[in-house]
């Protein structure tokens, strides 16, 4: 065979290339090693993943616990072999440990992957497979403290609501509790009656995270961080008379029970929670700047949250009409808002602006206590100034020193925070909120709560804060 | 007992799988010929050692006695095609014969674990396909005339392209079968090589100017049959095969260079023109977005290869039937699931182990001929070894590639077949020469 011209770099070249392409495939391949090793436990935890329930046929799904070490949700296997979930605390913990069986809610829904790996030591491990004997599941170590937990429970007792605390400096979830509620053990056989829900009850239903409610006067925090906004020099020389009844045109709204709360300046008419007040504060407000305050404050947007929950709105744009107005800024009208929402406004103003993103698990470990994976704080990012989280747990100090939060005034601690009594439906008692945290000078601890058709935030609702500031800083 | 047996397979296998790949890289480090006959010794038992698990494995979960029946037949194939092959070409690479049936194994195991019935079609067009290319070398040791006939290669090449992009059946988005009788074609399989034989001619000729226009312009008369076809992965082969066969043929790095950058802006077109490239992308970026449906394939790879993680999760104990197209597209993914990481890994190794032997047979090709034949070649078989794998791993978009010698199907069985007997009997060709100088030296 003749060999015209053969070009001498060929051979060179050749070898680049495949320099080359075996490059692009060390590459590809330690792409693959990474996702397999640091992503693929993050990726098949996928409810469109139909082999996680595979993994249940090798392991014995581990133990939920509380962060004091109490067993919150644990696999017992019987002698036949079969596997039955139990929640020693029945429905304690209903709602944020959730239920297994009728598909999955809650932590046992997030944690399904973990709950279903084994980190037993390798040799048990190989050793277990071959003797046929299931693993023991990695057990999930949660934020939750199952004394304020309880005392949260308890505080609500039978009327419908939920209360949510949490750490504002790093984001633990502390507790969470929704009522009504149901027991987890006896789901399969409740279930057609939970879903029927011939009463309204909508006992599944995380109220916490996925109870949408108008904001009431919790909602001034808001307004009042606009007005401050707009008014940074001359707030002080804010004044109303309030004499029960405001009046605007043919519009009139009143304060809580018509009180006549008499000459206020900005801070009284706060803590005070004036409605009449903060309605012409509302006709002052920028609308735009408004509605832009209130997104920023993750109304209409995701929340960092990882369990199921239900977007906060806020619907109010600058054609808003006087009446809207007027409604808007005293937290009634349309809007409407998690309680979870509100323990994260809340939270980041006690943590100097800086909203941490909410999270349930502190730690994953194996069935012999060793930990596997730990969960670290980590920052959403700031939702307002430093200054102005100071400034308002200034306002928000008043509301419980002068004001509607008189439940939660005592030596052992100083709390800061805002009721709210908000209008659902006339004719019907209003639910009572209570948003707040202590210490104010140093806070450690953050809540909300609502209670349905509780009546005044301040009789109903700050109370059942009192009792959780008061077993945190008990123990 | 079964339990203890399933287990022990998974690891072992997975073991001499690592030590398969290891030998294979370690041939190439070797030089006296005794040692690497030795390393394919071991080899061969690896191979008939992890098929036999494998098997075993699916007999004990399934337990059914013909899994038994299609084992025997397949190691009496694997023990003839070896040995035959040995016995017709004395210097056959017996490495590049060792991957072909290593591959070929684990094919025919997944296939048996997804479908049976595939799996045996698939065996039986293998076989044929073996016995069929076995030829092949004799036929570029004697025919001189193949450097000869350019034109018959492009022009019978692109009319069979032309004939799918008309008459051809859509499958997934994109004509590339050809339905005839009853048999179902893809004619391109068997075009990449007439192609990589056009080229190779053509340059072979002459690497002037105007050879090199005349082959380009021909060349992508190709890739645009292709790419009106919709079949965009292999149009990428198609078109990346020819860059590179140019720019070793000429050692032009201007005509790489353009033509990478020509690449860039028809792909940044196609993407504009054709939604299901849109598509595939969006899936690619984010593919947990829409997890239900643009995202699905992807999502249920990578959660297959995920739930396997390094180790597996057994034969026939995972769910690779969940995964879309699985025994075509995502044959890498069904076998990280169960085999392994690790095992998937090596798989990949041994498939770019067999592109690195192509192309130490390229540079030792004098014949610019025969040196562009091995290296187009093994152009075409790593890329599309790339896409495919690539895709299932979402180090890139999805082309719908399949793996060659381990997905199913007919027409890339016999293709890749005729492709490594190309190159088989280069090498052979090159053995022969190389044994006849040393005898003229001896006698000298």
């Amino acid at each position: 065979m003749k060999k015209t011209n053969p070009n001498p770099n060929a051979n060179r070249n050749i070898l680049r290339l495949a320099y080359v392409v075996s490059g692009v495939f060390v590459c590809m391949l330690l792409y693959l090693g990474y996702f397999l090793q640091f992503e693929s436990g993050g990726v098949i935890n996928n409810a469109y993943n139909p082999r996680v329930d595979l993994l249940s046929e090798r392991v014995v799904r581990g133990e939920i616990q509380s962060s004091d070490g109490q067993i919150l949700a644990r696999t017992v296997t019987s002698e036949d072999g079969t596997e039955r979930r139990e929640y020693p605390f029945g429905s304690l913990y209903a709602h944020v440990v959730g239920y297994t069986g009728k598909g999955r809610t809650g932590l046992e829904s997030l944690n399904n992957f973990y709950l279903l790996t084994s980190h037993v030591n390798l040799a048990e491990q190989v050793f277990n497979q071959f003797s046929g004997i299931k693993n023991l599941g990695d057990n999930v170590v949660t934020t939750l403290d199952s004394n304020l937990q309880q005392t949260a429970y308890d505080l609500l007792g039978d009327r419908r609501g939920a209360v949510v605390a949490m750490e504002p400096d790093t984001g633990k979830i502390l507790a969470m509790v929704s009522k009504p509620d149901y027991d987890p053990n006896t789901i399969a056989e409740d279930w057609e009656r939970l879903t029927a829900d011939e009463e309204g009850e909508a006992r599944l239903l995380n109220r916490a995270t996925q109870g949408l409610y108008a904001p009431g006067s919790t909602f001034k925090i808001l307004t009042l961080l606009e007005y401050l906004r707009e008014h940074p020099d001359d707030w002080e020389e804010f004044h109303f008379d309030c004499d029960g009844l405001y009046e605007n045109g043919e519009y009139t709204i009143q304060c809580y029970h018509g009180e006549a709360h008499g000459s206020q300046d900005l801070m009284q008419a706060f803590a005070n929670s004036c409605n009449g007040a903060f309605a012409q504060i509302g006709l002052e407000l920028d609308k735009g700047k408004f509605r832009t305050l209130t997104e920023e404050m993750l109304y209409n947007q995701e929340l960092p949250l990882s369990l199921s929950y239900s977007r906060s709105s806020f619907s109010m744009t600058e054609d808003g009409d006087t009446w809207e107005i007027l409604q808007t800024a005293i937290g009634q009208g349309k809007t409407q808002v998690t309680p979870i929402h509100q323990l994260l406004i809340t939270a980041a103003i006690a943590n100097g602006g800086t909203l941490m993103k909410p999270y349930f698990v502190d730690h994953v470990e194996n069935a012999g206590g060793q930990e596997v994976k730990k969960f670290m704080p980590s920052s959403w990012g700031k939702l307002i100034s430093a200054e102005e989280a100071a400034s308002l747990t200034q306002f928000m100090s008043r509301v419980v020193t002068e004001g509607t939060g008189s439940a939660l005034r005592t030596d052992a601690y100083t709390a800061a925070g805002k009721t709210g009594s908000a209008e659902f439906e006339t004719g019907r008692e209003t639910h009572a909120w209570f948003t707040g945290f202590a210490p104010a000078e140093a806070p450690q601890i953050a809540v909300t709560v609502i209670v349905e058709e509780g009546g005044s935030g301040g009789k109903a609702a700050a109370p059942i804060a009192r009792g959780i500031f008061d077993a945190y800083f008990s123990e | 007992m079964t339990t203890l047996i399933l287990e022990g397979s998974k690891y072992l296998m997975i073991f001499l799988m690592i030590y398969y790949a290891y030998l294979n890289f370690r041939f190439f480090g070797e030089k006296y010929d005794f040692r690497k006959l030795k390393l394919c010794r071991k080899q061969n038992g690896a191979m008939f050692l992890i098929h036999f698990l494998g098997f075993l494995s699916l007999y004990l979960s399934r337990g059914e006695e013909k899994i038994l029946v299609f084992y025997g037949a397949q190691v009496l194939f694997f023990a003839f095609y070896l040995g035959l092959s040995r016995v017709f070409y004395r210097n056959i690479s017996r490495l590049l014969l060792n991957n072909v049936c290593l591959l070929l194994s684990v094919g025919f195991l997944m296939l048996a674990r997804l479908d049976m019935e595939k799996a045996v079609r698939q065996f039986v067009i293998a076989a044929a396909a073996a016995v069929i290319s076995w030829i092949i070398p004799f036929i570029i040791d004697r025919v001189w005339q193949l450097s000869r006939i350019p034109w018959i290669y492009g022009g019978a090449g692109l009319a069979l392209l032309l004939t799918v992009c008309v008459a051809g059946v859509t499958s997934y988005g994109a004509k590339m079968t050809l339905e005839l009788g009853g048999i179902s074609l893809q004619p391109t399989e068997f075009v990449k090589i007439s192609y990589v034989f056009f080229v190779a001619t053509m340059f072979y000729r002459s690497t002037d100017f105007r050879s090199v226009a005349v082959t380009t312009a021909m060349a992508a008369a190709h890739v645009l049959v292709l790419v009106l076809s919709k079949d965009l992965g292999n149009g990428l082969i198609f078109f990346l095969t020819y860059l590179f066969m140019l720019f070793v043929a000429t050692g032009k790095w201007l005509y790489l260079t353009a033509g990478l950058g020509a690449g860039c802006l028809a792909s940044a077109g196609a993407y504009a023109l054709f939604p299901h490239v849109q598509t595939r992308v969006a899936a690619w970026l984010d593919p947990w977005s829409d997890v239900a449906n643009k995202g699905y394939q992807i999502a249920q790879s990578l959660f297959a290869m995920g739930t396997g993680g390094w180790m597996g999760m057994g034969l026939d104990q995972g769910l690779p039937g969940k995964i879309p197209v699985v025994e075509k597209d995502f044959m890498i993914s069904a076998i990280g699931e169960e085999l392994g990481g690790l095992f998937a890994i090596c798989l990949i190794l041994i498939c770019l182990g067999c592109f690195l032997q192509f192309m130490m047979i390229a540079t030792r090709m004098q014949a610019m001929f025969y040196k562009l034949i091995a290296f187009g070649l093994g152009c075409e078989y790593i890329i599309q070894v790339f896409l495919t794998v690539g895709g299932a791993v979402k180090f890139i978009p999805l082309t719908g590639m399949t793996l060659p010698l381990v997905s199913y199907g007919g027409s890339s069985m016999v293709g890749t077949f005729i492709l490594f007997s190309v190159i088989q009997g280069l090498y052979i060709l090159k053995r022969n020469e190389e044994e006849d100088d040393e005898e003229n030296e001896s006698q000298s």
